[in-house]
């Protein structure tokens, strides 16, 4: 969940991959082995259609499976531990897996173990979130509060990152477009046309766009367009407007 | 332990474009923010409990941490549904 201004970054949650848990029941007796077997089948891209009660388009589309685990079996039920990618329907895995055993099957529990880069590891709950508050407001400890909440930026993990000059940045926020001349460093496998996330060199978010270049020509290019900023993250005035004599002019070169 | 891993864990090397440095005037890192501030642009993995629309959840949290806007990452759908 994302607080205040941090609501911006969901939408980069959305297509991450993700990790779920669930049960699935079959229909019939199947040996443990062929369990095994098929349910392995089932790594790496597989087919599926949207179900009845979806937002998307009915139409069928590829997903990938990047890790699918049979933990346990007990009777008819078996643990199953999915790593995917965004948008797939464990409920339609679960009775595909079904259909090619013969018997069916069909998922009974379902956990969400990962989003992205959140794990169950730094999960909390709401007593706990309520006790950490207390703390804040009557004891001034501010501690509890600050192992809970995460600051923005860890929602970026998942996203090539690209660090700026501080004269860059209040421009950005501004909706600006961000130049390869802004650029101090960056991911080397960034490709055009990918999602990336904007950064000051003390680690902040400052925004997010898609790329116009990949990584290799925005290491070595003075002039151009970089990323097109989609997604403004950080408030301007955080960094002073600093229009430098020499970028200006290349900008205006454009 | 099984490692399970996502293409975003695969390891990133970076490009050191320029060599400069940041202003201490200005702007702050992530985890030293001011709590008020720390907490508008916060972020919090909570363990839904199975009842309660995610609605609901996200109302609660609200209230309890006094903020006045906030929104979640997507909800499970149910297995009882058809």
């Amino acid at each position: 969940m994302a607080l205040e201004s941090a609501t911006k970054v969901v939408q980069a949650l959305l297509p991450a991959g993700k990790e779920y848990v669930c049960v699935i029941r079959l229909h019939g007796d199947v040996s443990e082995s062929r369990l095994r077997e098929v349910v392995n089948e089932f790594a790496g891209q597989i087919y599926q259609r949207p179900p009845l009660r979806s937002s998307v388009k009915r139409r069928v589309r590829i997903r990938e499976i990047y890790y699918i685990e049979l933990n346990e079996v007990e009777g008819r039920n078996g643990l199953l531990r999915v790593g995917c990618e965004a948008g797939t329907y464990i409920r339609k895995l679960c009775h595909d897996i079904g259909e090619v055993l013969g018997c069916g099957a069909h998922m009974r529990e379902l956990r969400r173990t990962r989003t992205g880069p959140f794990k169950e590891d730094t999960i909390t709950n709401l007593y706990d979130l309520v006790d950490a508050y207390h703390f804040w407001k009557e004891d001034g400890d501010e501690s509890f509060l600050r192992k809970i909440i995460q600051p923005m930026e860890n929602a970026l993990e998942h996203i090539p990152k690209i660090f700026i000059r501080d004269s860059a940045v209040d421009s950005l926020c501004h909706g600006a477009n961000l130049t390869a001349p802004g650029i101090v460093k960056l991911e080397s496998e960034i490709k055009a046309g990918d999602l990336v996330s904007i950064f000051t060199l003390k680690n902040e978010a400052v925004a997010l766009g898609i790329a116009k270049m990949s990584s290799q020509e925005m290491y070595t290019s003075n002039h151009g367009v970089a990323v097109e900023i989609n997604r403004v993250l950080m408030e301007p005035g955080t960094y002073p407007p600093m229009w430098k004599k020499h970028d200006r002019s290349e900008e205006a070169e454009e | 332990m099984v490692e399970r891993f996502l293409p975003s864990d695969k390891k990133r090397e970076m490009l050191q474009k320029a060599n400069v440095v940041t202003n201490p005037e200005y702007g702050t890192p992530p985890n030293e923010r001011q709590i008020e501030d720390y907490i508008k642009n916060g972020i919090v993995n909570i363990d839904k409990p199975p009842g309660p629309t995610s609605h609901e959840v996200v109302s609660w949290v609200k209230k309890i941490l006094n903020v006045k806007k906030a929104g979640h990452a997507g909800t499970l759908e149910l297995p009882s549904e058809a």
